[in-house]
């Protein structure tokens, strides 16, 4: 099947239909275009509970609706999951999980095997995972094509490359005694993830889990379970035993909660909000002392000295807040620009703000969706009230985009002050603050500034420069003359209130073993 | 589709560049059949000429700038992985083609050999993007981290007992890595690597980035070990090669070096091991494929008490043997490589029947055509005896008496090898102790011949230099630069 024209029919298709049924040829598709109102007959995939790789209804037998946010409209329903329907996942987790059950006797490279299938698979449905990643999120279907699903099976088959490769030690203890350490899988593992990037945030949370042999409940957010739920079909088809992976549409205040305060779940892994990861980790505490990792949110300070490549930085700048509709936890939300360049730069990001093409996500002139829903586009539009009124100079944008959908102009702030609203709170939408420095060691000092560590960059020419930047900020990421380059080689995770651990990388296998001591008496000890 | 064909049938030739050659001097070879001793067909015959050629070839595509060195690590790996796809998917004919050209049987090629090839390709697949410099908090205003560069032009030189699993054990973690290689397969058993070099072009290596050239130790081999373009030489063979291999560069350009010699193995069975499986493991830990494995557990001592139980239980188990066409199905044995081999094989069986130990069962050929030696048991060995001392590598299974465990640890270690060793025992002191005191790069307990692309393998003395496998086979491929930045003030 030649994927260029598959996606070009599928995007046609789709700018003509955005809500109805992606294309003929493949899997779980009815052929019979429908209205909005007949959505759910369309997506002939379950939209259920997915437990021991059965499709269940939720025990309360309630639902919820999943909305597309460039219309407003209802795609269809989705099986709501609380506590009751966690309880059965964990269980069907533990069994799967017992010794001697055919995941724990698995060879590490067959589990590797698994997951190299299960790229296979979401390769070959990689048309139908971005059609409805883009219906259900909001993001341009090119992008979602080229970028999410491209990097979704890269971080498939790196994890798939780790699972035979984790060693332990053999250590030289003093005595006689011969000592060892076992990478163990750490247990039942829970994994919340968020809205912005689904397949994405799936796979970073299923490669390292996986690969180092634990089993999953996840929950998916409610606002886009669609795409996670289908590739649930794949996990069962590539061959992963039943109760491996279990994955429950639901809240978080009643399915999410229920995990972190699990009495039989060993670890949480949770990216969203930090307000959020506070919640996680005091239920984690307050029940069993559940292994905590968290990626959670962050107020990115991107540097421009004055020696940077003017044009490739403003451009960088700009990717850097706007990608993904301004909804990146690393989104370089304060632009911090050496006053020398200062007017030139704001000019020149105001021009580019200006024509950026915000539109239908499935046409492929679109450069900007939607955000993802209600709550988030009014809290947006409040942020950039708030602005006003502090006193930044709206340069561009400021309004909702179109009246239908959750559509926000592109919208530049300038002569952003530190102590703003809109200068420490994450925004998480498209709209983008520069502000004023002198000094270098000024620069870093107002950077570091911030409960928030996840992301930063400068941009320099100056070898100098960059080394001594780079090693005062605080912060797990930092780009040198480039912003959110990502790698399922490379660890990503947060300083401070941006998170705990790290995902992605050798490092991201850490947080999902437990190491276990083995030391055994010996006769003589010889090294 | 014709045109695929004809390139896959065109393995005769030698592979440089992704393109098939003539050998510059116009010479060919002969490759035959084991089993009956015909030809099977002629190859191109590469000498100091061809190696030249390939080695211009993999020098080119090494250069800074080019494809290969330019290509993301994780790319490395999808290739390696497309040719383990592409291997499985030619399955059939690549353990045809090598029962057929090594004598193997078909059942054991389609099955272990070729299994071990996929396997090890997706294994190494995996570790591309994986392999990470460190960063090093030196001393002094400086950053430093270090980059684990490929060496560059690898030669590899391998054997005919395992042709196409050491083609694959040799090529994967070096190409993992980022390097190119020249390889040169033994002359008994080109076929398999030739082939390989079609699904090298079709998994999408760039060109240069592997060659073959078929030929002889003396000129070929030898062309790779004294060259003074490649960076380094990869060799497994026999221990009296290996020696010539380090010489040779040592006198060039002291090319790094790794070998993969010989060995006289001990497999130690106790009184209280399981005499059952001791029995089995000892018996395939020496005849399996023909007795032709480095690894092979030729000298087998047996603690005092159990000797004579376990001498009769082995002397039955190798009686039960079919020797015939590899290909066929109810054959339990096959041919020895060539007739080299089985002079002299037969030439140490003669010797161990005249030095005074007990033939129990085989001590001669079988068959009209081909080179067959039937199963060969000999009790009663002791130490000085050269079936003890030298490698036999071939169906001869050597079965000693020891009483007391510092006994037997001296004498299994007292060889100038150290490939592999073997304790049989329930008791997990004894199990641990062994573990310790057997100067052997392997050591199995309760087992034989357990090998997987995870685990590194090599020898401890003259059973050669380095480790093939696992992460600490990638560190013979990779060299350390160390780069150090002046920079205003460091932090920690």
């Amino acid at each position: 099947m030649d994927q260029a024209l598959c996606s070009a029919a599928l995007g046609k298709t789709l700018s003509d239909h955005p809500c109805e049924v992606l294309g003929e040829d493949l899997p779980f598709l009815s052929p019979a275009p429908a209205a909005p109102s007949q959505l759910n007959t369309v997506l002939l995939f379950s939209l259920q509970i997915f437990i021991n790789n059965e499709w269940h209804d939720a025990v309360s037998k309630k639902t919820f609706p999943s909305i597309n946010p460039a219309t407003g409209e209802v795609i269809c329903q989705v099986a709501e999951g609380d506590k009751a329907d966690v309880d059965k996942a964990v269980k069907a987790a533990k069994a799967a999980f017992q010794l001697g059950s055919p995941w724990r006797r698995m060879d590490a490279s067959h589990r590797g095997k698994l997951l190299n299938r299960l790229a296979d698979l979401i390769e070959r449905d990689r048309a139908y995972l971005a059609a409805l990643e883009t219906l259900d999120n909001g993001k341009p279907y090119s992008v979602s094509y080229l970028v999410d699903l491209d990097m979704v099976v890269k971080c498939l088959r790196y994890f798939a490359g780790w699972s035979d490769k984790f060693h332990g030690k053999t250590i030289p203890l003093d005595g006689d005694f011969f000592c060892y350490t076992r990478h163990e899988p750490v247990g039942v593992c829970g994994q919340i993830i968020p809205w912005n990037f689904p397949l994405l945030m799936q796979a970073w949370k299923l490669g390292p889990a996986l690969a180092t042999g634990n089993v999953v409940v996840m929950k998916v957010a409610e606002q886009t379970p669609l795409s996670a739920l289908y590739v649930a079909n794949l996990i069962k088809e590539a061959g992963f035993p039943p109760g491996v992976v279990n994955i429950i549409p639901g809240y978080g205040p009643t399915a999410g909660a229920a995990i972190s305060s699990h009495m039989d779940i060993d670890k949480v892994a949770f990216t969203g909000s930090t307000e959020v990861g506070h919640l996680i980790q005091k239920a984690a505490a307050e029940s069993n002392l559940k292994r905590v990792t968290l990626e959670l949110g962050g107020k990115s300070p991107n540097i421009i000295m004055s020696d940077a490549d003017m044009d490739w930085a403003v451009d960088q700048a700009h990717f850097a807040l706007f990608f993904n509709q301004g909804q990146c936890c690393c989104a370089g939300s304060r632009t911090y620009v050496q006053e020398d360049i200062y007017h030139e730069f704001v000019e020149r990001s105001v021009e580019k703000a200006k024509s950026r093409v915000v539109g239908n996500p499935f046409d492929f002139k679109t450069e900007q969706g939607p955000q993802v829903d209600e709550e988030q586009f009014k809290k947006i539009l409040g942020y950039i009230s708030t602005g006003k009124r502090e006193g930044a100079k709206l340069l561009c944008g400021g309004n909702p985009a179109a009246d239908r959908g959750y559509f926000i102009q592109p919208t530049v702030f300038g002569d952003v002050q530190d102590s703003m609203t809109i200068a420490r709170e994450e925004i998480f939408g498209p709209v983008m603050q520069i502000l004023k420095f002198k000094t270098i060691e000024e620069v870093i000092e107002r950077a570091n500034d911030s409960k928030y560590g996840l992301a930063a960059a400068v941009f320099t020419k100056d070898l100098d420069k960059a080394n001594y930047v780079s090693q005062g900020l605080r912060a797990g990421t930092v780009w040198i003359n480039c912003y959110d380059v990502f790698g399922a080689q490379a660890p990503f995770g947060g300083y401070k209130a941006s998170g705990n651990g790290r995902e992605l990388g050798e490092y991201g296998l850490e947080a999902y073993v437990e190491v276990k001591n083995v030391t055994i008496k010996i006769p003589q000890k010889n090294s | 589709m014709a045109g695929e064909n004809e390139e896959k049938l065109n393995q005769n030739k030698i592979f440089i560049n992704n393109e098939w050659h003539d050998s510059v001097s116009g010479k060919k070879f002969e490759v035959f059949n084991p089993a009956n001793e015909e030809k099977i067909c002629e190859v191109e015959e590469g000498d100091k000429a061809d190696v030249d050629k390939a080695v211009k070839a993999a020098r080119k595509a090494f250069e800074l700038g080019s494809p290969w060195r330019t290509m993301d690590a994780s790319e490395r790996g999808r290739l390696l992985n497309k040719l383990a796809d592409l291997v499985e998917r030619d399955r059939l004919i690549l353990a045809t083609m090598e029962a057929i050209d090594g004598g193997k049987l078909f059942s054991t090629a389609y099955l272990m050999d070729l299994g071990a090839c996929i396997k090890t390709l997706h294994y190494c697949a995996g570790w591309a993007d994986k392999i990470h410099g460190r960063t090093v908090p030196m001393d002094g205003n400086f950053f430093t981290f270090t980059r684990h560069e490929p060496i560059g032009v690898c030669g590899q030189i391998i054997p005919w007992n395992f042709p196409l699993v050491m083609f694959i054990w040799k090529i994967a973690p070096a190409l993992c890595c980022g390097n190119t290689v020249v390889v040169k397969p033994a002359e008994q058993t080109p076929l398999t690597a030739l082939y390989m070099g079609s699904l090298i072009k079709e998994a999408g290596f760039p060109p240069g980035v592997v060659n073959i050239v078929p030929g002889f130790g003396p000129t070929a081999g030898a062309a790779i070990s004294h060259h003074m373009d490649v960076d380094k030489v990869a060799f497994t063979g026999s221990t009296e090669v290996g020696k010539l291999i380090k010489e040779a560069a040592g006198k060039s350009n002291l090319k790094r070096v790794t070998l993969e010699l010989g060995g006289k193995s001990p497999n130690i069975i106790f009184a209280d091991a399981d005499l059952d499986t001791a029995v089995e493991f000892a018996h395939i830990g020496l005849f399996y494929h023909q007795g032709q494995c480095c690894i092979a557990g030729s000298r087998i001592f047996v603690e005092e008490p159990i000797y004579d139980e376990f001498v009769r239980r082995s002397i039955e188990r190798a009686k039960k043997y079919t020797l015939g066409n590899p290909l066929l199905p109810g054959v339990q044995q096959g041919p020895q490589i060539d007739k080299e081999q089985f002079q002299k094989i037969l030439e140490l069986i003669e010797s161990g029947k005249k030095e005074g130990a007990k033939l129990e069962c085989g001590g001669g050929p079988w068959g009209d055509k081909g080179y067959f030696i039937q199963p060969t048991v000999f009790s009663n060995v002791t130490d000085d005896m050269r079936i003890a001392k030298e490698e036999i590598f071939g169906p001869v299974q050597q079965i000693m008496k020891f009483k007391t465990i510092d006994e037997v640890i001296k004498r299994a270690n007292n060889t100038t090898y150290g490939l592999a060793a073997a304790v049989f025992t329930k008791d997990i002191d004894k199990a641990l102790t062994f573990a310790a005191a057997l100067q052997a790069g392997t050591v199995w307990v309760n087992c034989y011949s357990a090998m997987s692309a995870q685990c590194p393998f090599g020898g401890f003395k003259m059973s050669g230099n380095g480790r093939e496998m696992g992460e600490y086979g990638l560190h013979e491929y990779t060299e350390v630069k160390t780069v150090t930045i002046k920079i205003p003030q460091k932090n920690s």
